[in-house]
């Protein structure tokens, strides 16, 4: 039985490997075969036919591409993720100091997140259809409507400019003491947690109506138990896992709604620095960001799998 | 007609009209912009006035007319991104239903793999090679879009693919072309139809993100998202500006999404499927 599992949980894992090295060559082979010079776009239009090929060659570009895929690829695993081609600067030390401060603001959104969207599934499910339920229901269908900009912007508006509690610009440096980097993070933090908030509750509430269906439930309603302790003892924990499995897909859409909500508040992440490189065209740095978001995204996909596995039995003997 | 307008919910409604204002809006923009969309006619960030209504832009161009010109930019992408998306994934999808086999299995597992990379990310990834015009816009956002389509069509044709009278055609002798188009088509219509609202909406949002960024449409043209832009630096000063395209992207999207809903609903209804509860 342990072994079995132990079997599953580690193809599960080869699994996102592969789909892992299959996303680095789409990333790397797309920015290479797709029209479009990487030397003659850092020269301009006006470059002489000598000076592109110039630079062809110093940034080895005359070479094949999967010889400078594995250079790359080999590069990232030992930790050496390239030169950016606009200041000539190595990407590791920027990119991990930018990815530090994504982390970190993801990490207090999903603090604040994650239980306010189970208190509050768990209350649209305690008052089913009616008002607070329609409420959310209502509200869900507005917050997949919004624009994150729309939503950073009006609280930046009205909470930052007209009351003046939080400053607008979110800019952390290194050794900024505690509380003035919770500051600065609140209200991205805020808006972050508004963006993925309805739809965790959606589906912690569909996760719960689903178990409250079952016959072990009508018995404990039989048996005359209050409705808050029938969710509560006999419903939520068999609800945990889909739960566990909202949370993890949550956070991974909470990766890439993080990329415009830097660039609201200038907060100096990862998102940002990527969106900065598209614009200047330094395909290394975009490359090395492009992988990383798809890597912390296709981790946390395989958690949300891993973890569906390891708590629901039925899954361990897949036909 | 009158009859079946009745039936449709509330909500719905005020769905349909709205839609039907902004597109009219967009179509008639030359008609009713009081001023021309790139002429500064006032000062930098002018108040709501008679003369402006909703004052003036970044530059001093009138706000109204920009919102009416961006809708017609916002809308005209939007629409040949989800055409395109449309065409490419349900072609694919049903195809790989019908043919089946390596074909289909080969398709399943790149659609798989695309759709494992977040759609932002890797239009960024795409867009920072790619010369940045309307055309590449609208085929990024239609081909990665295209995969989202792929898979449903596929779902609702290897559903209706088992069908009696799919079978029958087949040993009737017709080619896979007549069974894809006349036998398949017309029964998966309506679940993609709801899924046209949809994906309409996800591209508004996913062009407005990305002009928002800097990488969408290019000045001196502007849609929503580039008119937030433009106007971002205001709201520090309480100009907002900013907030009247990013309402306009909120407000249509909303009421595109009502429309699906009904749609969605109904289909299920129509199916005898779970209906509203």
């Amino acid at each position: 039985m342990g072994a079995g599992i132990a079997k599953l949980v580690a193809q599960r894992f080869a699994l996102g490997v592969l789909l892992l090295l299959a996303v680095s060559v789409v990333i790397f082979v797309g920015t290479n075969i797709l029209p479009g010079d990487v030397a003659q776009s850092i020269l301009g239009q006006s470059a002489t036919p000598q000076a592109v090929a110039n630079l062809r060659e110093s940034l080895g570009l005359n070479q094949p591409t999967y010889v400078r895929y594995f250079e790359w690829l080999g590069g990232i695993l030992h930790g050496n993720l390239g030169t950016a081609l606009s200041n000539g600067q190595p990407i590791g030390p920027e990119l991990l100091s930018r990815l530090g401060n994504t982390l970190f603001l993801a990490f207090w959104a999903a603090l604040v997140a994650v239980p306010l969207s189970i208190i509050l599934g768990l209350i649209a499910v305690r008052h089913r259809n009616g008002f607070i339920d329609n409420l959310i229901s209502a509200s869900t269908l507005a917050a997949i409507s919004l624009p994150e900009f729309f939503i950073g912007y009006l609280l930046i508006y009205f909470v930052a400019v007209r009351l003046g509690w939080f400053t607008s610009v979110a800019t952390v440096y290194q050794n900024m003491p505690f509380l003035d980097r919770m500051n600065a993070i609140a209200l991205p933090a805020a808006t972050l947690t508004l963006v993925v908030l309805a739809q965790m509750m959606r589906m912690t509430r569909a996760a719960i109506l689903n178990v409250m269906q079952s016959a072990y439930v009508e018995t404990a309603e039989l048996k005359g138990l209050s409705r808050f302790k029938i969710i509560l003892r006999h419903a939520f924990p068999n609800a945990i896992a889909p739960i566990i499995n909202v949370i993890m897909l949550s956070l991974a859409y909470m990766v890439v709604g993080v990329v415009v909500i830097e660039v609201i508040f200038v907060y100096p992440g990862m998102g940002q620095y990527m969106v900065d490189h598209v614009a200047k065209r330094d395909i290394p740095v975009v490359q090395d960001c492009g992988l990383i978001f798809a890597a912390v995204y296709i981790t946390l996909n395989m958690l949300a799998d891993i973890f569906s596995i390891l708590s629901n039995p039925r899954l361990r003997h897949p036909k | 007609m009158l009859l079946s307008l009745r039936r449709i919910p509330i909500s719905a409604q005020v769905g349909i009209l709205v839609t039907i204002a902004f597109v009219l809006a967009a179509l008639l923009a030359p008609v009713i912009a009081p001023y021309s969309s790139t002429v500064v006619v006032g000062d930098v960030w002018e108040p709501m006035s008679a003369k402006h209504w909703l004052g003036t832009d970044n530059l001093g161009r009138d706000l109204f007319t920009r919102l009416l010109y961006g809708g017609r930019i916002t809308l005209f992408i939007a629409a040949l991104a989800t055409a395109l998306s449309f065409t490419l994934g349900a072609s694919l999808g049903f195809s790989a239903a019908v043919i089946g086999g390596w074909f289909d299995e080969v398709l399943s597992r790149f659609v798989d793999m695309i759709m494992s990379i977040p759609t932002l990310i890797f239009a960024l990834v795409v867009l920072s090679v790619l010369p940045s015009n309307t055309v590449t816009l609208i085929v990024v956002m239609g081909i990665l879009d295209s995969t989202r389509v792929y898979r449903i069509s596929r779902a609702v044709a290897v559903d209706v693919n088992v069908m009696d009278f799919v079978e029958a055609a087949k040993l009737r002798g017709e080619g896979k072309i007549w069974v894809i188009f006349r036998e398949i088509l017309p029964n998966a219509l309506s679940p993609l139809v709801a899924e046209l609202g949809l994906r309409f909406i996800f591209a508004i949002l996913f062009l407005s993100a990305l002009s928002f960024l800097g990488l969408g449409v290019q000045p001196p043209q502007s849609d929503w998202g580039g008119m937030v832009k433009e106007n971002k630096d205001g709201i520090v000063f309480g100009i907002p500006a900013a907030l009247l395209p990013a309402a306009a992207i909120a407000i249509l999207a909303i009421s595109v999404n009502l429309v699906a809903d009904w749609v969605l609903n109904r289909t299920t209804d129509l199916k005898g499927g779970r209906g509203n509860g």
